[in-house]
């Protein structure tokens, strides 16, 4: 099924690491700005307990956050976010926030902001522990919501195990126009990741970006806790 | 980041000693370590900002994986496979342990003020 949302309207992303938008949902989010739609990017920690610190290494630990923050801040202006909200919460420390302070968090965010759709990741299958918490709040704050002021809530999931428990994902976007957003999302992430190439170098090189990058595809997720 | 010399790193470290001191140790093998390879084993802990003081401290001298052992009034803190040091911070003692890839896999940090 191809993704609509509607144009010129507000999504609301909730993800805790500086770079978890951009592999999986910076053209989608850029494919929505183009057509006139706002979005608002939650990013709830600063990655400040990532490993990654360049090669060779150009930062540590202490300085990591600040680094961190950089990178996300010229990965919002690559896709075009026009709301960033660090959110301020600790690295590797979201499954054992106090869920009344988390949840609510996210749940303030749902109601003022009335988001068309909700992307986050799929609680369970998402690999880092912070993902699936961070998916299961997003979870849990929209099961606050009545049914039927509930936008879709669109997840990311990729445990080995995920298309077996969970069955293929049910949307998918071409965002093969916006592949150099997307490209220019990733590389901001330098502490992160090795460049995966560039458009214009190669023909070679183009075609293996577009089939790799020029579809994001989610999971919609249904099954809310009752209010 | 610069790779250690432990002189440098022995002189930092007696120059700490002695005195209230913020404490961040960790040592993680990743998030995603068992993700691609089930047999790897996922291992991640830190401790953030305990306050300890230490009567007597000292690194290893052989390159390129050092040791840090500290001992304390009541037991000790010890660190292994610490390979470059923050050389811009005169205030803080700020080591780190990378993998091949650069990967953080251990850090020890002294300060004064808490991180």
């Amino acid at each position: 099924m191809m993704m609509t949302i509607p144009a010129n309207s507000r999504v609301l992303v909730v993800l805790p690491h500086p770079d978890d938008e951009c592999y999986s949902l910076s053209g989608t989010l850029a494919k929505h700005i183009a057509g006139g739609g706002q979005v608002t990017y939650a990013c709830l920690t600063l990655g400040e307990m990532g490993r990654n610190m360049g090669t060779p290494p150009f930062t540590n630990r202490v300085d990591l956050p600040r680094i961190r923050e950089g990178e996300l801040k010229k990965s919002v202006e690559a896709i075009g976010i026009q709301d960033l909200r660090m959110m301020g919460f600790h690295d590797k420390t979201i499954e054992f926030e106090d869920r009344q302070v988390l949840d609510g968090t996210i749940l303030d965010l749902l109601t003022e902001l009335k988001p068309s759709a909700v992307f986050t990741f799929y609680p369970g299958y998402s690999v880092h522990p912070d993902h699936d918490a961070t998916g299961a709040a997003v979870v849990r704050a929209m099961g606050r919501l009545p049914e039927s002021e509930r936008p879709p809530l669109y997840t990311m999931a990729f445990s080995r195990n995920c298309t077996d428990e969970i069955g293929f994902p049910d949307t998918e976007n071409d965002v093969g126009d916006f592949l150099q957003n997307k490209l220019d999302s990733i590389h901001a992430h330098r502490s992160q990741f090795p460049s995966p190439g560039e458009l214009g170098k190669s023909k070679k090189m183009d075609r293996e970006l577009r089939e790799r990058f020029s579809r994001e595809r989610f999971w919609t997720f249904r099954e809310f806790p009752n209010a | 980041m610069q790779l250690i010399d432990p002189a440098i790193i022995q002189q930092r470290i007696h120059d700490l000693q002695d005195q209230d001191l913020y404490i961040h140790l960790e040592m993680t093998t990743g998030a995603y370590a068992s993700h691609l390879d089930s047999t790897k084993h996922p291992a991640a802990t830190f401790i953030s900002n305990a306050l300890i003081r230490y009567t007597t401290g000292s690194i290893s001298e052989k390159a390129p994986h050092f040791r840090v052992g500290l001992k304390t009034e009541h037991g000790w803190v010890y660190s292994e496979g610490l390979t470059h040091y923050e050389e811009s911070d005169s205030e803080r003692l700020i080591l780190a342990g990378h993998d091949t890839q650069g990967k953080l896999v251990v850090a020890l940090q002294l300060s004064k003020e808490p991180f």
